[in-house]
C-alpha cells in the first residue's frame, strides 16, 4: 500500500529559514538526516518518490480567468500558517510502517540538533490492487 | 522486420531461455543467488548487443557463456583472497575457472525451472518480494521492466530483489529438489505467488500501456510453463484455467475511460471465446483426476459465469454449490461473502443479507469495505434503496481503488429516491 507523507513547515516570511538563519553545521546535520532517511527508504525497497518544493515565496495561486486563461496571484501568502515543504511517496506493507517513517521525518534535527517535530500529514494513495476471490 | 519488432522478438527469446540458463548455472555452481545475478547481467548484455550484432546461432549457449564468465570473474576476485589462506580452494577454483564456449549445448533438466520457482516462491519471502524475484529469475524480465510493472523506481526494485535473495541465502535452502513431504507445500506456495501476480496485473491494469510488461500475461505464461513441467497436478491446471477464464473477460470489464463494469453489466460479446474454450478444456482435464482444490473450484465458478450467454441465464444454483465447497476448503471470509451473493440470487436477497449478518462477527472482514459494498447490493435487490445507498457510500469512502470508488459512488447515486 502506498502513502504520501507531506511535510508541513511554518510559513515564516516566504523563505526557507534553514537557508537564511541556520548555522552551516545545523544545515549540514539537517541535510545529512534527509540523505540518510532517503537512503534507508531506497535500501528497504519502500521508496517510490521524494521531492522537495521551492520556498513558498515563489508560490503562485492560479485560477481560471473568465476567458479560461490563467489568472495568477503572486505569493507569498502570509495568511497561510503552514505550507508544503516536500513529500515522500512510500510503498509499505502496513499503515503503521508509514507512521514510523513519518515520525522519523518529523524528528529531523533543527538548530542545535534539537528535533523539529514537524507535522507530517500521512495519506493513503488510491490505486488499484484489489484481490479478487 | 522493423527494429521495434526485432527487439520484441529478442525480448521473448530472452524470457524463454532465462530460466533454462539459470537452472543450468545454479545447478552446476550451487549458489542460486550469485548465479541469478550473473544470468541477469548476461541477459542485460544480450538485450544491448543482439539488436546491433544479430542473434547468435546458439542464444542460450551465448547467455550461458557470458553468465558463467561473469560468475567466474566474481569468484576469481573472491578466490584470490581466499586461496592465499586455503589450499583446498585452489582445487575448487579449477572447477570454477572453466567457462564453456558460447556454442555449447546446454544440459537442461526438466525440473530446473520448477526448482527455480520453488526458490523464488520460498515461504520465507513476502508475496511482493516473491513476485518480483520470480519475474526476474524465472520470467527473465530485467529489473527495470519489473520496476515499471510495479510503478516504482528501478533502484527501489533492485533493493527489493536483493533483499529477497539475502533472505533466501540466509535461509540456507539448497538448489535441490525438496523432499516428497515438502514438495506439495512448496508447490502450493508457487501457485499462490502466480495467483497474486495475476491479480496484481488484472486489477491494476488501466488501459493498454505497451511500455509496461503485463503482469497478468506473465503469470499466465509462467503458469503454462509450470503446467508443462507438472502436467499431472490438477491444482496447477486449475490455476491456469482460472487465469484464462478470468482473462477472457478482460476487454469487457472496463469502459472507455477505465470505469469498472461489473460482471452482470458486461457486454458478453466482447468476452474472448477462445480463452473460455481453452480454460474449460483445461478444467475438464483436471477435475476428473479427483484431487479437487480451491483453484479448480474458482475456475469452475468462473466457467459457469463464462458459459452464460446472458446474465439472466447464469446458473446460480451451481455457483452456490461451488462456493459451498470452496468455503469448506478454504476458510476465507471473502469466499463467504461471494457465497452470500450466490445465495441471494438463488433464495432471495433476505437469505443473502442474513448470511452477511453472520460475517459481521468475523474480525477478518467486519468493517471491510467489500462487506459494505455487497450489503449495499443485496439491500438494493431487496428494494431497500435508502439503506443500500448508505452502505454503498460507506464502501466508496473506504476503498483505496479509484475505479471501484467511482462505481460505488454511482451505485449510491442511483439508489437515491427519484
Amino acid at each position: 500500500m502506498r502513502y504520501i507523507l507531506m511535510m508541513h513547515a511554518p510559513h515564516g516570511d516566504g523563505e526557507y529559514e534553514i537557508l537564511t538563519s541556520w548555522t552551516p553545521e545545523d544545515l549540514k546535520a539537517h541535510l545529512d538526516y534527509w540523505h540518510d532517511l532517503n537512503r534507508a527508504l531506497i535500501d528497504s525497497g519502500e521508496m517510490v518518490g521524494v521531492e522537495a518544493l521551492a520556498p513558498p515565496g515563489q508560490a503562485k495561486l492560479v485560477r481560471a480567468g473568465k476567458d479560461g486563461m490563467p489568472a495568477i496571484t503572486d505569493g507569498p501568502f502570509p495568511e497561510m500558517k503552514e505550507f508544503l515543504a516536500g513529500y515522500w511517496i512510500v510503498d509499505v506493507d502496513r499503515p503503521e510502517r508509514a507512521y514510523e517513517i513519518a515520525a522519523r521525518a518529523s524528528a529531523a534535527p533543527g538548530p542545535g540538533g534539537a528535533p523539529l517535530f514537524m507535522p507530517i500529514e500521512v495519506r493513503q494513495v488510491m490505486r488499484s490492487p484489489i484481490v479478487e476471490m | 522486420m522493423s527494429a521495434g519488432s526485432a527487439a520484441l522478438t529478442i525480448g521473448h527469446l530472452l524470457r524463454d531461455l532465462a530460466p533454462r540458463v539459470l537452472g543450468v548455472v545454479a545447478r552446476r555452481h550451487g549458489e542460486f543467488t550469485a548465479a541469478e545475478d550473473a544470468v541477469q547481467e548476461a541477459l542485460v548484455a544480450a538485450a544491448a548487443q543482439w539488436p546491433v550484432d544479430g542473434v547468435p546461432a546458439n542464444p542460450s549457449g551465448w547467455v550461458h557463456h557470458v553468465a558463467v564468465r561473469r560468475l567466474t570473474d566474481h569468484v576469481r576476485s573472491e578466490g584470490a583472497r581466499r586461496r592465499r589462506e586455503d589450499s583446498v580452494a585452489s582445487e575448487l577454483w579449477a572447477e570454477w575457472a572453466f567457462v564453456p564456449p558460447p556454442d555449447t549445448e546446454l544440459d537442461v533438466e526438466r525440473d530446473d525451472a520448477l526448482l527455480l520457482l520453488f526458490m523464488c516462491c520460498h515461504p520465507a519471502l513476502t508475496p511482493p518480494s516473491a513476485i518480483a524475484l520470480t519475474l526476474r529469475a524465472v520470467g527473465g524480465l530485467t529489473t527495470a521492466e519489473i520496476a515499471s510493472a510495479f510503478l516504482v523506481p528501478e533502484a527501489t526494485m533492485a533493493q527489493r530483489i536483493s533483499r529477497a535473495k539475502q533472505s533466501i541465502r540466509s535461509s540456507g535452502v539448497p538448489f535441490a529438489a525438496p523432499s516428497d513431504e515438502e514438495r506439495a507445500t512448496r508447490l502450493s506456495a508457487v501457485l499462490h505467488v502466480l495467483y497474486l501476480m495475476y491479480n496484481e496485473g488484472y486489477t491494476s491494469s488501466a488501459g493498454p500501456d505497451l511500455q509496461r510488461p503485463d503482469l497478468s500475461n506473465e503469470a499466465i505464461r509462467l503458469a503454462w510453463m509450470l503446467r508443462g513441467i507438472v502436467p499431472d497436478a490438477p491444482e496447477v491446471t486449475g490455476l491456469l484455467a482460472l487465469m484464462l477464464l478470468t482473462d477472457a473477460r478482460r476487454a469487457a470489464r472496463s469502459g472507455p475511460s477505465g470505469e469498472l463494469i461489473p460482471l452482470d453489466e458486461q457486454d458478453r460479446a466482447r468476452w474472448n471465446r477462445a480463452l473460455i474454450d481453452e480454460g474449460i478444456a483445461l478444467l475438464s482435464n483436471a477435475l476428473p483426476r479427483g484431487a479437487i482444490g480451491p483453484y479448480q473450484l474458482q475456475a469452475a465458478i468462473a466457467a459457469v459465469h463464462d458459459e452464460a450467454a446472458r446474465t439472466e441465464e447464469t446458473d446460480w444454483v451451481q455457483i452456490l454449490a461451488l462456493y459451498g465447497l470452496l468455503e469448506r476448503m478454504s476458510d476465507n471470509p471473502m469466499v463467504s461473502l461471494n457465497r452470500a451473493v450466490a445465495a441471494a440470487m438463488v433464495h432471495g436477497a433476505a437469505t443473502g443479507i442474513r448470511m452477511l449478518d453472520a460475517l459481521d462477527a468475523d474480525a477478518r472482514i467486519a468493517g471491510h469495505y467489500r462487506l459494505d459494498a455487497v450489503r449495499g447490493h443485496l439491500l438494493e435487490l431487496a428494494g431497500e434503496h435508502e439503506r443500500a445507498a448508505a452502505h454503498y457510500r460507506a464502501a466508496a469512502a473506504a476503498t483505496a481503488n479509484v475505479p471501484e470508488r467511482d462505481y460505488l459512488v454511482r451505485k449510491a447515486a442511483a439508489c437515491r429516491p427519484r
